[in-house]
């Protein structure tokens, strides 16, 4: 479009002219709009201090505790109420505001790292992760120093959980409730059953069988199907060979799909029907849609997790929340949150306490797992920093189909 | 090159006038821009520098300092160039497909119900309903009706249109479906606002004039609906080639249609590789600017916009 030449009117000659002088200031606004962007922008990503200092406790004036954890984790009644923290808050007088915030470890993470690294608060006292993200918060000094004197029932924790390579002696995170993964498969379409990794890859199955997006659980059951000690000294080799099955699964289409919690939906539509499942989702499935789905630890081992309480670097209440896992490790307390939630709670005890409520809640190896399904249980080893990029990385190109 | 496209291109000319200010114009202004300042330029900045940025040399997992490292454009295009491709792929077969359904849809509404506004007012409900559930579960509804025991799936198996072995979810089809059926209002909307106003005096001159009725098609309604096709293909196109709902390996797409979003998803939130995800941001927008520009450029109805 080309400028038309001034109307002859004096006065519209003038307001035009007005116009296009108002546009230049807006240039020059613009441009020093632009500089100032730049300068906030700078100022949002600035880094914080290296050496983080907990917040001030303010325990004792602020009875409060804002607790982050995953859906269905706690024991909910029919009428939305959560009966142990409702007892919680009666006893003590602290008051908890509990939100089911966490979905998956890696984007409750990308959603809070950002307030953590400057040690600010996240907007939560308690949060429960799982082993790997905790040991990475605590390797960064993200998470606070618990006072085990204000926790005596802690001493009821299981003996092979009191010493962890990421958190020698506990000091900075507490067992929440832990799980295993296995191999899950529908009954009436495989009579069979399927008894080890191996089985998921027969022809039969091409096309129906799905596993976790969670690298841990999915490359371990592969690993240990391949005869790698997960706990142990492996290496680059190890993993490798089992990313190599794992990629050939997925690129023949042997392997459906990878999910997060989404995969129970595929189970029940049955676009899958064998997968490698988490055990507690598999106790609520059978519940909900009839007894369809067994699950095994296959023989040559499976993998075994556990969320963890920390308290986060900024939060203030550290001591209310030490009250309340001393009161979560009360033996009757504990067996009444896994009689709902069916994952494996950590403390001792607790079995013997079930076994009062319905002895065949006691009885199940899912959640209160025998000497035999233990032993065959392993835990990923720790992954050094170099190692978890590098692993994350191959695993996620496999997701994202660019192998 | 891009941003000349959209502007009106009136030449600075005047320049050298008076340099009197207009204070009221400014005051008018500056909400205006101290919101683009802070919620579009600020973020676009802070983007641009995150895709520049280094690993940190003794850092831990997911820590990045500030640097020039523009190889971060090469290693993700390297990496990724699969996805950008099929990205843009899937966006305008889905285009495409909108297009074909939504402009024979939206002529019936605009001219043929012309006589009948009632029936008009209510294809137009029926086209907006579904909007009112949300985006995510009727993709997931979809994903429930595509999966392998549904009467859809087994159906077409029984009658051999489709392999026994075959699937649907986890498919290039299902994801394209997907993008076409959740995007289809955004072209069928402003397609029938043009035709609506389409002056049918014109059709029927066309035909004293002894043109067929496919030429009339071609050379008067084409032509005279050509801001709706722009704006609807544009809204269309747009939408798709950034979405990752759609492919998403939790919904309707698996590991081999994973699309550009997904990748900055999985960057950003998992992998934490911060620059990746940046830099492959900065590209799908650049990449849309030049297609759109270029795609404006050629329709030459830059001054419809």
């Amino acid at each position: 479009m080309k400028s038309k030449p001034l109307p002859a009117d004096p006065m519209i000659r003038e307001l035009i002219r007005r116009a296009q002088n108002s546009t230049m200031n807006r240039r020059t606004l613009l441009s020093g709009a632009a500089v100032g962007a730049t300068g906030l922008a700078l100022a949002a990503c600035s880094t914080g201090p290296d050496e983080l200092t907990a917040a001030p406790d303010t325990s004792d004036t602020n009875k409060k505790i804002r607790w982050d954890n995953w859906a269905l984790y706690v024991d909910i009644d029919d009428a939305g109420g959560y009966p142990t923290i409702e007892a919680f808050e009666a006893q003590t007088g602290i008051s908890v505001e509990y939100t089911e915030a966490v979905d998956d470890n890696n984007t409750y993470y990308a959603k809070v790292k950002d307030q953590l690294s400057l040690g600010k608060d996240i907007g939560a006292d308690a949060v429960c992760l799982t082993d790997w993200m905790v040991a990475r918060l605590i390797r960064f000094g993200y998470t606070q120093k618990l006072d085990h004197a204000n926790m005596p029932n802690v001493a009821n924790l299981i003996p092979s959980l009191q010493d962890v390579d990421f958190d020698p002696g506990r000091e900075h995170s507490v067992p929440w409730q832990g799980g295993f993964a296995g191999i899950a498969w529908n009954k009436e379409q495989l009579p069979n059953g399927i008894k080890s990794v191996k089985d998921l890859w027969s022809p039969e199955l091409k096309g129906r069988v799905g596993v976790l997006s969670e690298m841990r659980d999915t490359m371990g059951l592969i690993m240990l199907d391949q005869g790698v000690d997960i706990e142990g000294k492996w290496g680059d080799d190890e993993f490798n060979a089992a990313i190599d099955e794992f990629t050939k699964q997925v690129s023949d289409g042997q392997i459906r799909n990878i999910k997060g919690n989404a995969y129970k939906e595929d189970l029940v539509n049955e676009d899958t029907l064998a997968a490698i499942v988490w055990s507690g989702d598999i106790v609520q499935l059978n519940a909900e849609n009839g007894d369809k789905w067994d699950f095994i630890v296959p023989e040559a081992g499976g993998t075994l997790w556990n969320d963890n309480f920390m308290v986060p670097i900024g939060s203030g209440a550290k001591s209310n929340v030490e009250e309340m896992i001393n009161y979560y490790y009360d033996p009757a307390v504990a067996a009444e949150v896994a009689a709902y939630v069916n994952y494996i709670t950590p403390v001792v005890g607790a079995k013997e306490a079930a076994a009062a409520i319905d002895p065949e809640l006691a009885n199940n190896n899912l959640i209160f797992p025998d000497e035999e399904t233990l032993s065959n249980a392993y835990v990923f080893r720790g992954l050094d920093n170099s190692e978890e990029q590098k692993y994350n990385a191959a695993f996620q190109s496999v997701l994202l189909g660019s192998v | 090159m891009a941003f000349a496209a959209f502007s009106s291109s009136t030449a600075p000319a005047a320049a050298d006038t008076s340099r009197k200010k207009s204070p009221v114009a400014l005051l008018l202004l500056l909400p205006g821009i101290l919101y683009l300042v802070l919620f579009f330029l600020t973020p676009l900045i802070s983007l641009l520098l995150t895709s520049l940025k280094a690993p940190s040399e003794f850092g831990d997992f997911g820590e990045f300092s500030y640097a020039f490292r523009w190889e971060n454009y090469v290693d993700v295009v390297t990496a990724y160039w699969p996805h950008i491709m099929r990205s843009f792929g899937y966006a305008i077969t889905a285009t495409f497909f909108a297009l074909i359904i939504s402009y024979p849809l939206a002529y019936f509404i605009g001219v043929k119900a012309r006589r009948w506004p009632l029936l008009q007012s209510l294809a137009l409900v029926l086209i907006i309903a579904p909007f009112f559930i949300s985006f995510l579960l009727r993709t997931l509804a979809w994903k429930q009706l595509f999966s392998d025991e549904s009467f859809l799936v087994t159906s077409l198996k029984a009658i051999s249109v489709l392999a026994p072995d075959a699937h649907v979810t986890g498919t290039a089809f299902s994801v394209i479906f997907g993008l076409t059926y959740n995007f289809i209002p955004f072209m069928t909307l402003p397609l029938y606002t043009t035709l609506e106003r389409l002056d049918v005096r014109y059709l029927e001159a066309g035909s004293d004039l002894y043109a067929s009725q496919f030429h009339v098609f071609r050379k008067v309604t084409i032509p005279l609906s050509m801001p709706g096709i722009v704006a609807g293909t544009l809204l269309t196109f747009i939408p798709a080639a950034g979405d990752y709902i759609n492919a998403s390996r939790e919904f309707l797409g698996g590991t081999g249609t994973q699309m550009i979003g997904n990748v900055i998803e999985a960057n950003f939130l998992v992998l934490q590789n911060y620059p990746a995800g940046a830099a492959l941001s900065i590209i799908l927008m650049t990449a849309i600017l030049v297609i759109v520009s270029i795609y404006v450029k050629k329709s030459g109805t830059e001054e419809l916009l």
